[in-house]
C-alpha cells in the first residue's frame, strides 16, 4: 500500500484572491470545471467519499432549469470541528466553492445548512456573505446563497435528512433512489457538498487538477483537514497530506501512550495499537471525515463504546427498525455483559446484530454504527467484558 | 418494460414497479409491515429487505424500483438473517401480551414472529425502558404505544387519506413515537375518530374501543329489551371476517346470526337511511326555496350531508365557519336511536328505559357520535352501544355460530324495512343518488332520468365527483326550479373532502348539494370494517352494495312502506315539528388542534 | 409561560407561510423565548395551515426546539466522548451546585436551565458547553463559576 508519510499542507486556510480564482472559473466552461475536479481525484470530505466531480457531472447532466448547490455545514460527527474553523477563518472560500459548483452544474442558488451549535458564527458569516454577493455581482455571475439553520440533530448531516430539514420536516433520511443529483432539495437536482470539499474544489480550480493530484495516494488524492482530539498534547486542526499510516499520525500527535485511535468519529473505526503501522488513513484504509481521537492506556474502551452507543441511540432519527432498535439493543447488550447479566458470548450475537444494521439500515447512520462497535469489541473484548 | 431476475426466475415488469411488486408478479411473497397499498412508500420497517447482486447493502424491496438486469434474491442466508433480526428487534420493543390482546391472531407482527422468530428470543426486552400509558380517552379507539412498531402507517393514513394529521411522528432515536399534539389525549385533539388508522395498524397499538361485553350483559339481562340496527355497509363486509371473500353479501345470514345471539329485535339502519332521505331531501328543497325565492340570508348553500360523523367532527374542527352549510339531519344511526326509544317503544308498548339500543356500524366514529350530548332527544341515550363490523364478527364467533350453515332470514318489523336507496348509503355517492331519486320525484312527479334509476355519474371511486341534473317539467309548487341545473358534488376520504370544502369556501366552486363521507369509498371503507382494506377490497364491497340495490323491489326512499307509515302515524311530515325534535341536530365549533 | 402576542404572525409575514418556513419560524420563537409553548405551536400551525401535531412532531425532533419550559439561559454541557473524558462530570457537578438544580431542570427564577447535549464541535478544547448560542471551552470548575456568575449579574 502506498504510504506518503506525514506532511503538513496549507491549502484550505491559505488566504487567496478569491476574485481572481472565480474569474478564472467563470471563464471556463461547465465541462472544463468538472473535468478539473474529476482530474483532481477529489472525494467528498464529509466522510462518505463520493467523487465530487462525478456528483457535479451528474447534477449538470440533469435537464431541470432549477438546481441547487447545498453546502453541508451540519458538522456533527463526534470529534469533528474542522468545518467550524473553515467557516470561521475562510468563509469566502466556501462561498467561492459554491459559486464554482453552481457554474459547473447550472445552479443559481445555494444553501448552507449550518448546525445550530455554530449559530454564534452567523453574524460574521453574514458580513462575509454580503461582501461575496457584491463581488460576484461585479464579476457578473448570477448566484445567491442563503443560510438555513439546524437545531441540534446529528442525523441532519445525512444529505437527504438535511433536505427534509430545509424543507421544514423532521430530518428523516429518504429512500434512495432517487439520489440527490436527480431529485434532491425541493425535489430538484442537487449537489450537496461538505464545507471542506467546496473549499478544496476552489483550490483545485486555482492550482489545476493536475497539480492537486500530486498530493496524496491513488485512492486518496490531496490533503485533508483533520480534527485531532483526545489524549494528545496538541489537540486542534491540522491539514495533512493523505496517505500516512496511523503510526505516523500517532508519532506526531500521540502522548507516548496511545493505545487506540478512533478514525472517523463515532461512526468510524477504532484502530488498536497493533494495527497502527499497517493502517493507512484514507479511503484505502480507514476513511475519515477528519475526526481523529486518540485514547491512551488510562481510558476504558468500554466507556468509549458506551458513550458512542448512547450517542447513536439518541441521534438515530428513529424511523427504521435496525437503527432505532438495534442501537438500543447494542447499548443494553454491552451493559448486560458488563454487569454479568449476559454471557460474554452474547457479544458475538451483538456483532451479528451490528452486521445486520450495516446491511439493513435505511441510511449511513445505522449502517455505520457497526464500524465502531465491531472494531472496539473485537480489539478490546476484555475491556468490554470485565 | 424492464427485465430482471428474482430468485433466478425472469420477470418482465413495467418501469417504476417496485422489486416487491415484481416479486409478487412471480408469486414470490416478501413479508412487509410498513408497506400498505393505500399509502405512500415508507421503507422504514426494513422487513422486506432483499439481496441485490452487486449492492453493498440489502435493499428495501418496497422502496426500490426495478432496473434492467437486476438480480434479486429474496431468501438468501443474508436476507434471512437480517429479516430474523429485524422481526426480533421489533418484538423487543413490542409489549407482546398476545393472549390478552384484542388483535391476537389478527396481528401482522405476530404472523411474522410465527414465521421468523419462534423459540428463544435473542434480544432483551426494551418495553421496560419505555414507560407508557394507554390512551383510552376516545370513545372510539384506544392508542397503546407499547405495542407500536413505528411503521407510521397510521400517521400516513391520517395525513394522506384524511388530511387531519391528528397524529404525527414525534421525538427521535429511541424516544421516537407516534403522538397527538404534545401528547394530548386523543379525545382532546383534532382526531375525527374515523378509525382509518385503526384499520391499517398492523398490531394492537390502535384498536377500536370494544363494547362487546356490555352488549352481552344487556342481552343476558332479562329486564332489558335489546334492539339492534345494522348499517348498510356491514352486510357487504362482515363475511370477510367470517371466512368469505370480499364482496360477498351476507345480509340474511347476518340477520339470523343476530337473532341467535339473542337480540330481541333485529332491525335495519336502512329504514332510517330512507327516513334521512325524506328529511334531508325536503330540507334541501326547502333551503333552495327559502334562499332562491324568499331571499333568506340565514341559510347557506351548498348544503352538506351529515351522515358521516367523522366528517362532522372534521368540519367542526377545521371549517367552523361552514357549520351552517351542514344539513341538520342526524345520521341514520341516530335517527334510529331516537325513534327506538320513542316511536318503537310506543308501538311495541315497551318502557323506553328498558330498551337497550345497539348499532352495528362499519365505523368507529359512530361510537363517538352516539356519545355526543346532542344525541339524547328520546330523553335517554338514543344509541347505547355501537359495535363495529369486526366486533359483530367476534360476537358471532363467541356465540359458536356456524355462520356458513345459517339459514337466511329477514329483518323484524317495525323499523326493519328498506329500499335500495338506503342500501347504497354505504358507498360513496350513495346518499346523493338516493336523495336525487327522491327529490327529483318530489319536484317533478317523475323518476330521475337515468336508466334503471342508476345515477352513474355519482358512482365510483374517484376522489371528487361532480354532476349536474337539469330539472324540467316541475310541479306547480316547485316551478321556481323549472329549467334549473342542480349542481352536486361528492367527496370521500377527508383529503378529498378538504379539497372540495376549500374550493367552496374560497368561492372557486359552487354547488347546491354536496355529499361527503369521511372514509375512502364511503362507509364500505369505514374504520370499523374488516382488516385488511385496500382499493380492490373496497371496490368489491361497492359492487356488492350496488347489486343489493338493483336486486330490491323498492329502490326509492319515499316508497318505503314503513317510512310512509311513520309519517302518517307519528312524525306527520318531513321537517315537521316532531322531526325537528327527534331527527335533527346542531353542531359545535371545536379547537383547531 | 409567555404569550406570543403578534410574534408568530410577524414571523410568518417575515419568513413566509410555506412548510419550508416552519423551521426558521420555530427557531426565531425559541431564540426569543427559549422554548415553544403549546399556544405558540398552535399559532404556527394555524399560520402555516398544517396540523399542530405536525408542528409538535417536527419541533420535538430537534433538540434545540424545546417544547418544555426553559429558563432564560439554557446551559448545554457537551457529554460526548472527549468532553466526557476531560471532566464533563466535574463541570456538571459545579453547575448543579451553583444553580441548585439537577441536569434537566430549570431554576425557580426561570433564569437557567441545565441540560447535557451531544458533541458541539469543541473536542480539542474540551470540556465545552453552550450557553444559549455562545460556546465556552477549556472549562475548569473555576471558569464555569465565573461564566455563570457573569450571566447571573446580567
Amino acid at each position: 500500500m502506498e504510504n506518503k508519510g506525514l506532511s503538513k499542507v496549507d491549502l484550505i486556510f491559505e488566504e487567496i484572491n478569491a476574485k481572481e480564482v472565480l474569474q478564472k472559473a467563470f471563464a471556463m466552461t461547465s465541462e472544463e470545471i468538472i473535468q478539473q475536479v474529476l482530474e483532481s481525484g477529489l472525494k467528498g470530505r464529509g466522510g462518505a467519499g463520493f467523487p465530487t466531480g462525478l456528483k457535479w457531472k451528474y447534477t449538470a447532466a440533469e435537464k431541470e432549469s432549477e438546481k441547487y448547490i447545498v453546502c453541508n455545514a451540519d458538522e456533527g460527527e463526534p470529534g469533528t470541528f474542522k468545518d467550524r474553523e473553515i467557516l470561521d477563518k475562510v468563509p469566502y472560500k466556501v462561498y467561492g466553492g459554491m459559486a464554482i459548483a453552481g457554474k459547473a452544474m447550472g445552479a443559481r442558488k445555494g444553501f448552507i445548512y449550518l448546525r445550530g451549535e455554530y449559530r454564534f458564527l452567523l453574524p460574521q458569516l453574514f458580513i462575509e456573505l454580503h461582501k461575496f454577493h457584491k463581488m460576484i455581482k461585479e464579476i457578473g455571475f448570477d448566484f445567491q446563497i442563503e443560510y438555513r439553520m439546524g437545531s441540534g440533530a446529528y442525523i441532519c448531516g445525512e444529505e437527504s435528512a438535511l433536505f427534509e430539514s430545509i424543507e421544514g420536516f423532521r430530518g428523516e433520511p429518504r429512500n434512495k433512489p432517487p439520489y440527490p443529483t436527480t431529485s434532491g432539495l425541493f425535489s430538484k437536482p442537487t449537489s450537496i457538498n461538505n464545507v471542506e470539499t467546496l473549499v478544496t474544489a476552489m483550490m483545485i480550480i486555482k492550482m489545476g487538477g493536475a497539480e492537486y493530484v500530486k498530493l496524496g495516494t491513488k485512492d486518496s488524492r490531496g490533503s485533508k483537514v483533520f480534527s485531532i482530539s483526545g489524549d494528545t498534547p496538541i489537540p486542534g486542526i491540522f491539514e495533512l497530506e493523505l496517505g500516512m499510516s496511523v503510526q505516523e499520525f500517532v508519532n506526531e500527535f500521540g502522548d507516548g501512550d496511545t493505545k487506540a485511535v478512533q478514525v472517523g468519529g463515532a461512526s468510524g473505526f477504532c484502530v488498536p495499537r497493533k494495527r497502527f503501522i499497517e493502517t493507512i488513513i484514507g479511503f484505502e484504509g480507514v476513511p475519515t471525515g477528519g475526526s481523529m481521537k486518540l485514547f491512551n492506556s488510562s481510558r476504558s474502551m468500554y466507556n468509549v463504546l458506551h458513550n458512542y452507543l448512547e450517542f447513536f441511540t439518541e441521534e438515530s432519527c428513529g424511523q427504521c427498525t435496525p437503527c432505532r432498535v438495534g442501537c438500543q439493543q447494542l447499548l443494553k447488550g454491552i451493559e448486560k455483559v458488563k454487569k454479568g447479566e449476559a454471557k460474554s458470548t452474547y457479544l458475538n450475537e451483538l456483532i451479528k446484530l451490528a452486521d445486520t444494521m450495516k446491511v439493513a439500515s435505511k441510511c449511513g447512520l445505522g449502517q455505520s454504527v457497526g464500524n465502531a462497535f465491531r472494531s472496539i469489541v473485537e480489539n478490546f473484548r476484555e475491556e468490554v467484558i470485565y | 418494460m424492464i427485465t430482471l431476475k428474482i430468485n433466478d426466475q425472469l420477470a418482465k415488469v413495467k418501469e417504476g414497479t417496485t422489486v416487491l411488486n415484481a416479486a409478487k408478479s412471480l408469486g414470490i411473497n416478501i413479508p412487509t409491515l410498513c408497506n400498505h397499498q393505500d399509502l405512500c412508500v415508507a421503507g422504514n420497517c426494513r422487513v422486506c429487505v432483499v439481496e441485490q447482486k452487486g449492492a453493498r447493502t440489502l435493499i428495501a424491496s418496497c422502496a426500490m424500483p426495478v432496473s434492467e438486469g437486476m438480480e434479486i434474491h429474496t431468501n438468501s442466508l443474508k436476507v434471512r438473517n437480517a429479516r430474523k433480526h429485524i422481526v426480533e428487534l421489533l418484538l423487543s420493543e413490542h409489549r407482546a401480551d398476545c393472549t390478552k390482546c384484542y388483535k391476537n391472531q389478527n396481528c401482522e407482527l405476530q404472523t411474522l414472529a410465527n414465521e421468523f422468530s419462534f423459540g428463544e428470543h435473542i434480544f432483551f426486552d426494551l418495553t421496560e425502558d419505555h414507560p407508557y400509558s394507554i390512551d383510552r380517552s376516545s370513545p372510539s379507539f384506544s392508542k397503546d404505544d407499547s405495542k407500536c412498531i413505528r411503521c407510521q402507517r397510521c400517521v400516513r393514513t391520517c395525513a394522506e387519506l384524511q388530511h387531519v394529521s391528528a397524529i404525527a411522528v414525534s421525538n427521535k432515536g429511541s424516544e421516537m413515537k407516534v403522538s397527538s399534539f404534545h401528547n394530548r389525549p386523543m379525545s382532546h385533539v383534532v382526531c375525527t375518530n374515523c378509525g382509518q388508522c385503526v384499520n391499517r395498524c398492523p398490531t394492537g397499538a390502535l384498536t377500536e374501543k370494544t363494547y362487546i361485553d356490555q352488549v352481552w350483559d344487556a342481552i343476558y339481562d332479562p329486564d332489558k329489551h335489546v334492539v339492534v340496527q345494522t348499517a348498510p355497509a356491514v352486510r357487504v363486509a362482515l363475511g370477510e371476517d367470517l371466512g368469505y371473500d370480499p364482496g360477498q353479501r351476507v345480509t340474511g345470514k347476518m340477520v339470523t346470526a343476530l337473532r341467535q345471539i339473542g337480540f330481541d329485535s333485529v332491525l335495519d339502519t336502512d329504514f332510517t337511511a330512507d327516513l334521512t332521505i325524506m328529511e334531508e331531501g325536503t330540507e334541501l328543497l326547502t333551503r333552495l326555496k327559502k334562499i332562491l325565492v324568499d331571499g333568506d340570508k340565514k341559510l347557506a348553500l351548498p348544503m352538506f350531508t351529515s351522515c358521516s360523523p367523522g366528517w362532522i367532527k372534521f368540519i367542526e374542527h377545521k371549517y367552523p365557519q361552514m357549520l351552517n352549510n351542514l344539513s341538520t339531519c342526524k345520521s341514520p344511526q341516530q335517527m334510529f336511536g331516537a325513534l327506538a326509544k320513542t316511536f318503537y317503544a310506543q308501538k311495541r308498548n315497551i318502557d323506553p328505559s328498558k330498551i337497550v339500543s345497539v348499532s352495528v356500524m362499519p365505523c368507529t366514529a359512530k361510537k363517538f357520535e352516539a356519545d355526543r350530548p346532542e344525541m339524547r332527544s328520546s330523553g335517554y341515550k338514543d344509541v347505547d352501544f355501537v359495535l363495529t363490523t369486526r366486533e359483530l364478527a367476534v360476537m358471532i364467533r363467541q356465540a359458536g355460530i356456524d355462520f356458513r350453515a345459517l339459514e337466511e332470514s329477514k329483518y323484524d318489523s317495525i323499523m326493519g324495512s328498506s329500499t335500495g336507496a338506503a342500501v347504497i348509503f354505504g358507498a360513496t355517492g350513495g346518499v346523493m343518488e338516493a336523495a336525487l331519486r327522491t327529490a327529483y320525484e318530489i319536484v317533478t312527479g317523475r323518476s330521475v332520468p337515468f336508466k334503471n334509476l342508476d345515477i352513474t355519474p355519482v358512482r365510483g371511486m374517484e376522489g371528487v365527483k361532480e354532476a349536474t341534473i337539469k330539472i324540467e317539467g316541475t310541479k306547480k309548487e316547485w316551478n321556481f326550479l323549472e329549467g334549473a341545473e342542480l349542481k352536486v358534488a361528492i367527496a370521500h376520504g377527508l383529503v378529498n373532502a378538504n379539497k372540495l370544502v376549500k374550493a367552496v369556501s374560497t368561492g372557486k366552486a359552487s354547488y347546491h348539494f354536496i355529499e361527503i363521507m369521511a372514509c375512502p369509498g364511503g362507509c364500505i371503507g369505514g374504520g370499523g370494517q374488516p382488516i385488511p382494506t385496500n382499493i380492490d377490497i373496497r371496490k368489491k364491497r361497492m359492487e356488492a352494495i350496488y347489486s343489493e340495490d338493483s336486486g330490491m323491489s323498492l329502490r326509492k326512499s319515499h316508497e318505503n312502506p314503513e317510512v310512509i307509515a311513520i309519517y302518517k302515524e307519528f312524525l306527520e311530515e318531513p321537517n315537521g315539528h316532531k322531526s325537528h325534535e327527534l331527527l335533527h341536530t346542531h353542531y359545535v365549533q371545536r379547537e383547531s388542534y | 409561560m409567555y404569550h406570543t402576542g403578534n410574534l408568530v404572525k410577524e414571523l410568518a409575514d417575515k419568513h413566509g407561510r410555506q412548510r419550508e418556513n416552519l423551521m426558521p419560524i420555530l427557531q426565531d420563537i425559541v431564540r426569543k423565548y427559549n422554548y415553544l409553548t403549546d399556544e405558540a405551536m398552535v399559532e404556527v400551525a394555524t399560520e402555516l395551515d398544517i396540523s399542530a401535531a405536525e408542528v409538535y412532531g417536527t419541533a420535538s425532533f430537534y433538540t434545540f426546539l424545546d417544547t418544555q419550559e426553559r429558563g432564560k439561559n439554557v446551559i448545554r454541557v457537551c457529554k460526548t466522548i472527549t468532553c466526557s473524558m476531560k471532566g464533563k462530570n466535574d463541570i456538571i457537578a459545579v453547575l448543579e451546585d451553583i444553580l441548585k438544580i439537577k441536569v434537566g431542570e430549570t431554576t425557580p427564577d426561570k433564569m437557567f436551565t441545565l441540560v447535557e447535549t451531544n458533541c458541539i464541535g469543541w473536542c480539542h478544547k474540551a470540556p465545552a458547553m453552550l450557553i444559549n448560542d455562545m460556546p465556552y471551552t477549556d472549562l475548569t470548575p473555576q471558569t464555569v463559576i465565573d461564566v455563570v456568575k457573569g450571566y447571573m449579574s446580567k
